[in-house]
């Protein structure tokens, strides 16, 4: 079947981006730590589709939602939006184009200004972006928006502390979607929020995405969330892609050892299952992201490491189609 | 002789009244906007060696009740009824008493140890004050039994580590400072409250083991505080439910997630993507309308705004914890759970 260019194009493409941090050391001390949080990371996202990204702390996920974003400069590498370097389009360039993609955060209450109104903080982007819009449009669209995430728009005059954090949450998607923009970057979208009200907002995302084809990168460091919602999921450990895959062929057939042990890490809700499932636990913590260990950063916890994976950093090779894993050992 | 065989030889055998028994316990909170009622009329009891799961979402009054048990209240806060300790009432306990209780024969971890731990003073220190305090042993002693502590909850190189101060630790190995440090006076019960919140999951995975294993081999009672429904089911033998400051379902691990009874415990189980489903769920099945406000409750039962089940007594009457069968416990006027029973999908 024939494609033309421009279907055939993702709408967002990231080339072997590099996000680097310069530590200071002490006060007299010349020596400087870099960490590197994001460290050749490429992807491509189509429209529509959600790509998940799981890792543990300090993996470097939420760097890489931002460094999209270009909330943080990346090193080196590319952001490729709609067939544009983000790097090259300069800060007008920069601006118009923050339309299109939007971020939701974890903390939903410490990300919204505790002294503007609700209505005020929906209509923010809005009023931003298009400063002529009318301000009867301007509330008539925060209020369509309330409605759309479950908010009653009564609530427009209220303050952030009045509302629970799912409630809050809504505000935030609210928020992110006036602008009806392309993508929106979750970063552990719902993991402040109890149990029963996960599900209500990540309802709502997958219904404002089917409603505006809209893309979703989804940060989160719970497996079964990000299960749910994603097409295809990206692992990270220590600024590295250890393995990206279609949602299906990842959790069913892992590869990566380090994928394996945090699928099976996942507590299952349910005793008989949960206490007789085979477990590859672990031994240590990640280690220091300041001073990784050499080759494959994942080997002084791997339980198949060998020589080989001390020396050099295995590359990204396809084991099936759609299916890439960064091993030696494979 | 290992730690685990003293701490056996310290038992005394069974027989005796439950380690832990909480008949009535009602807490409330004095607040500029009026009184709170954090914890609601609840009573259960903690067998020794057993694990008990207490699971619900916040402001449900998990953590609350164990802050009553502990003496660890707010200054605002009340707590009235009876918490026994093998059969010795602790509320009114003038401190000094409750203090050759608390830390020795009951303890507590709580979700971020950082801010349980002194920054300013080395493992060490913290370790040995616990028992040169509780057991009047000598610091030489002390610091020997620490560094066997910190080996039966494995951490690597104890001997020189505990020398170190706690931000050397990373998290997963600052919980297991701290569950060494609760288990130093070889503790019947050890209140964990959301101990792997804060953790990685494969670093949760090896507490929760960790956790397992000392029950197994020390016949600790463990008391698991979560929203975590997964870490409930791993370790867990019997289950309370809280919702509101209430115990709305009580009953065998196996019972309550095979077959939960209370509207509630279906709708926590329903709402969780599940990791090992065999095809992924296309939406899920959300607790509608919002977490209870303990400052404005229902006149009725708690959980009756956001009920599937719900019936006209509900907003008139709440609903006592009752028994049902299988020596299990519901606070719900509804009999079985069955689809015809739902007034709405």
């Amino acid at each position: 079947m024939a494609m033309t260019s421009a279907e055939a194009a993702p709408l967002l493409s990231v080339l072997d981006l590099k996000v680097h941090f310069d530590l200071r050391g002490g006060l007299l001390s010349q020596q400087r730590d870099t960490i590197k949080a994001i460290d050749g990371v490429s992807f491509d996202l189509a429209a529509g589709e959600t790509l998940g990204v799981v890792g543990e702390s300090g993996c470097g996920k939420s760097t890489l939602g931002r460094a999209v974003l270009q909330l943080i400069v990346p090193r080196s590498g590319q952001v490729v939006w709609m067939g544009d370097d983000l790097g090259q389009v300069g800060r007008r360039g920069m601006q118009a184009r923050r339309a299109e993609m939007q971020i939701i955060f974890q903390d939903p209450l410490a990300s919204l200004d505790p002294r503007m109104t609700v209505g005020d903080i929906i209509a923010e982007p809005l009023i931003t972006h298009n400063p002529r819009m009318k301000r009867e449009e301007t509330r008539g669209r925060v209020r369509m928006w309330m409605e759309r995430v479950g908010l009653t728009p009564e609530m427009v005059n209220r303050y952030p502390h009045e509302f629970s954090g799912g409630q809050a949450q809504r505000i935030g998607i609210a928020r992110a979607m006036i602008l009806e923009p392309k993508l929106i970057i979750c970063d552990e979208p719902v993991s402040a929020l109890d149990v029963s009200i996960q599900a209500q907002i990540i309802n709502l995302l997958r219904k404002l995405q089917r409603d505006f084809g809209l893309s979703l990168i989804f940060i989160s460091h719970d497996l079964s969330v990000v299960r749910h919602i994603s097409n295809r999921v990206m692992v990270l450990y220590l600024g590295k892609v250890m393995e990206m895959a279609d949602r299906d062929s990842l959790y069913a057939q892992p590869r990566h050892p380090y994928t394996r042990a945090l699928i099976s890490a996942v507590p299952i809700p349910d005793p008989v299952q949960e206490r007789n499932k085979e477990r590859i636990v672990l031994s240590g913590d990640l280690p220091s992201p300041i001073d990784p260990p050499s080759g494959c950063p994942f080997r002084t916890r791997c339980p198949v490491a060998t020589a080989v994976c001390a020396q050099s950093m295995p590359a990204l090779e396809a084991a099936a189609p759609g299916h890439v894993v960064a091993c030696h050992n494979l | 002789m290992t730690v685990a065989a003293a701490a056996r030889e310290a038992k005394p055998n069974g027989g005796s009244p439950p380690v832990l028994e909480v008949s009535n316990l009602v807490t409330r909170f004095a607040t500029p906007e009026g009184e709170v009622c954090a914890v609601n009329d609840v009573s259960f009891a903690v067998a020794e060696g057993e694990a008990v799961g207490i699971v619900g979402e916040s402001g449900s009054g998990k953590s609350q009740i164990f802050m009553s048990v502990m003496g660890l209240l707010a200054s605002n806060g009340t707590a009235s009824g009876s918490v026994r300790y093998r059969g010795a009432e602790l509320l009114g306990l003038p401190t000094r008493l409750l203090n050759k209780i608390r830390g020795a024969r009951m303890s507590m971890i709580f979700q971020d140890p950082m801010t349980s731990l002194n920054p300013y003073l080395k493992v060490s220190k913290q370790m040995t004050e616990v028992l040169v305090y509780h057991q009047k042993m000598g610091e030489a002693e002390a610091l020997r039994r620490a560094v066997d502590m910190l080996d039966l909850v494995r951490i690597p190189e104890a001997r020189r580590r505990i020398g170190m101060y706690p931000h050397e630790f990373s998290g997963g190995m600052r919980q297991r400072v701290m569950i060494a440090m609760a288990l130093l006076c070889q503790p019947d019960l050890l209140i964990a409250d959301e101990p792997t919140t804060a953790l990685d999951v494969t670093v949760q995975a090896q507490i929760i083991d960790l956790l397992r294993d000392i029950k197994a081999e020390l016949n600790t009672a463990i008391i698991m505080i979560t929203h975590d429904l997964g870490v409930i089911a791993g370790i867990s033998d019997r289950v309370l439910v809280m919702y509101a400051g209430r115990i709305v379902e009580r009953g065998g691990v196996v019972d309550i997630f095979h077959d939960p009874q209370h509207p509630y415990t279906e709708g926590l189980l329903n709402s969780m993507p599940r990791i090992d489903s065999a095809l992924v769920e296309d939406e899920l099945i959300s607790i509608p309308g919002q977490p209870p406000n303990l400052q404005s409750l229902p006149g009725g039962c708690s959980f009756e705004p956001r009920c599937r089940y719900r019936i006209d007594r509900c907003t008139l009457e709440a609903p006592e914890l009752r028994e049902i069968a299988g020596g299990r416990a519901k606070a719900c006027h509804r009999e079985a759970l069955t689809p015809q029973a739902a007034v709405r999908a």
